[in-house]
């Protein structure tokens, strides 16, 4: 082996601290994530498969007994379902953040970062960020399959971004949900069962699958009110899908305010949470 | 003046464990302290307080001159750790993991590349730099690791466990290069549960149970403070035991143990050499016959046995379970 004193010395650099920071640093970790996914591809097709499957289940298996605003016509219930499988795709992405998160707990990575003069929350956001490229990959596989089974966008293009923009805000803010969830579990098995679980009520007990209407008296405030419902009226309102829920909750009146609102409030709350929960965690 | 690395009644409970109470260090500049102690002693957790991992409940640490409770960003620029925890990402090269573990530290991508091709040819990982490190040997994932802890050059390091589970090739190599850390000013603490690892490497050594420190010294001090030295011998014949045990009863210091189904006697003696060649005139001289003779020095497992009441435990497979801290 050779000399160790032969190498220069080096010196950290000063941090620069502040928000420039936290982005670079930030941006650092995605990278690694981002590698870390070409290496591990199976992962990616894992998750792209499921969306597709659910696709094809719920089109088939439900939709001819399923009527969406008086008509039982399945290519109503095929554009119908879209938005809520849209929705779904993003938010099961919950999962991947928290597992890869316990993952770098249990293998010691985060106790690595946490002894690098690196912003706070940077490990966490570079995580968050990471998925999010891997759920927008996810969500153009899905639109194609989706054109192919006739679903069709019908108030032009912007309005379509527009609603794809709401349904990746939302699948942001539930990856830090994801996060709080990974960093609160001790093995990351348990992280992906721990973060798949709540995401059926949550997905279920909305507008996703059948009109809130259908619902028995007393589920029916809760599907309106549940921040997946908004995001996922806004985007039949948006691409001008049939279904619309003619509820008159506010949610229901605002979707696109509502959706923005809630995916935000996620965040700030859940952020905080798990960034305090970071600093802290011990295997 | 306080040394490298300073801590003062350092107290960290989890639950009704007392993983820490009361532990004081003081590591001076340049030199080497082996944190010594079995599973669940509280090594770890002394380590994940000094490099800021875990706050305490009480107490202070000061590392390279920085309070590590008020500034831990600032001890974070000063510090490399490596060891059972601080892994590396083994989806990463190794290129890849240190050119990262350099950015994190602030340095912009150019300058953490030209250092990670640095540390790669120092630690002979070149020819395996652009593989991931999954496909890295134990004794590579050690040396990457270490040069992950190395990207800056800390002035203090810290390293927990750095050999657990090498094979003795690689625990020689990783000693050497450790041994040269240090040669070129760096302070370190180092926790182990080999003895032979404290004694080959550290300057000092602190022996913590129970989260207490419950001895401090050089490792000749410690020795000296289980008692001296003692001759063994192994006669031949068992009829000899009797004849061998009036020759030590006479030059040694103390009461003979006899071992009969090994024919092995220890006596306690003190006069060194000088006193070993007269057992062994006096013993030819009775007429015994002798299979083995020698003087022993105390063990730094003897040590441990006789603070502690019980051996310090080795690993059978080689992997250590992490101390229970949650």
């Amino acid at each position: 082996m050779t000399a160790v004193q032969d190498a220069a010395q080096v010196q950290a650099p000063r941090p620069r601290g502040g928000l420039a920071q936290s982005v670079t640093d930030s941006l650092v970790v995605a990278k690694r994530n981002l590698i870390r996914m070409t290496r591990i591809p199976e992962m990616v097709i894992f998750g792209l498969i499921q969306p597709i499957m659910f696709v094809v289940l719920f089109s088939y298996v439900f939709g001819g007994s399923m009527s969406v605003g008086g008509s039982t016509d399945p290519g109503t219930y095929r554009e119908f379902l879209m938005a809520g499988i849209f929705a779904q795709t993003v938010t099961f992405a919950t999962a991947g953040a928290g597992a890869g998160i316990a993952d770098d707990m249990h293998k010691g990575l985060i106790d690595r970062f946490r002894s690098l003069p690196m912003a706070r929350g940077a490990v966490l956001t570079g995580r968050t960020l990471a998925d999010l490229v891997q759920t927008t990959l996810t969500v153009v596989v899905l639109a194609i399959v989706a054109l192919l089974v006739g679903w069709r966008v019908h108030e032009g293009l912007p309005k379509a971004l527009a609603a794809f923009g709401l349904l990746l805000f939302l699948g942001y803010a539930f990856s830090w949900i994801g996060a709080l969830i990974g960093l609160s579990v001790r093995t990351p098995e348990a992280a992906t069962s721990g973060g798949l679980i709540w995401l059926f009520p949550v997905t279920f007990v909305s507008n996703a699958f059948v009109d809130s209407s259908q619902m028995v008296s007393w589920l029916q405030p809760i599907a309106d009110w549940n921040p997946f419902s908004a995001t996922v009226q806004a985007c039949r309102e948006l691409f001008g899908n049939p279904g619309v829920s003619q509820s008159d909750a506010w949610p229901m009146q605002h979707p696109v305010l509502a959706s923005l609102l809630w995916s935000t409030v996620i965040i700030v709350v859940f952020r905080t949470l798990a960034v305090r929960k970071y600093r802290s965690a011990t295997v | 003046m306080p040394g490298a690395i300073y801590a003062e009644g350092l107290v960290k409970t989890f639950g009704d464990v007392r993983a820490l109470d009361g532990v004081d260090l003081d590591v001076p500049e340049g030199t080497v302290l082996g944190l010594l102690g079995p599973n669940g002693a509280g090594k770890t957790t002394a380590v994940r307080v000094l490099t800021t991992l875990l706050r305490p409940d009480s107490g202070t640490a000061v590392v390279a001159g920085i309070d590590v409770l008020k500034h831990p960003n600032e001890v974070r620029r000063s510090i490399g750790l490596s060891g059972q925890f601080a892994a590396v990402d083994e989806y990463l090269t190794g290129r890849e993991n240190l050119q990262m573990v350099g950015q994190l530290y602030q340095m912009s991508g150019r300058d953490a590349k030209a250092r990670a091709g640095q540390l790669l040819e120092r630690f002979n990982l070149a020819d395996a730099a652009d593989r991931t490190a999954k496909t890295y040997s134990g004794g590579m994932r050690r040396r990457l690791d270490l040069a992950a802890a190395l990207v800056v050059s800390p002035p203090v390091m810290f390293m927990d466990e750095p050999t657990t589970g090498l094979d003795p090739r690689n625990r020689q190599q990783l000693w050497e290069v450790i041994q040269e850390l240090v040669a070129s000013g760096t302070t370190l603490l180092l926790t182990t549960q080999y003895l032979e690892e404290a004694d080959h490497l550290a300057d000092d050594i602190c022996v913590i149970d129970h989260g207490k420190v419950i001895a401090r010294g050089t490792s000749d001090q410690l020795k000296a403070r289980t008692g001296g030295e003692r001759v063994e011998v192994v006669v031949h014949r068992r009829e000899e035991i009797e004849r061998a045990r009036e020759v030590l009863t006479v030059l040694g210091e103390g009461e003979v143990s006899v071992a009969a189904h090994s024919r092995k006697l220890t006596v306690p003696v003190s006069g060194g050499a000088k006193l070993l060649a007269e057992v062994i005139r006096d013993l030819d001289a009775r007429g015994v016959e002798i299979d083995d003779i020698g003087l022993r020095r105390p063990t730094l497992d003897d040590v441990f046995m006789s603070l502690t009441g019980h051996a310090a435990e080795l690993e059978t497979n080689g992997e250590t379970d992490k101390e229970t801290v949650a």
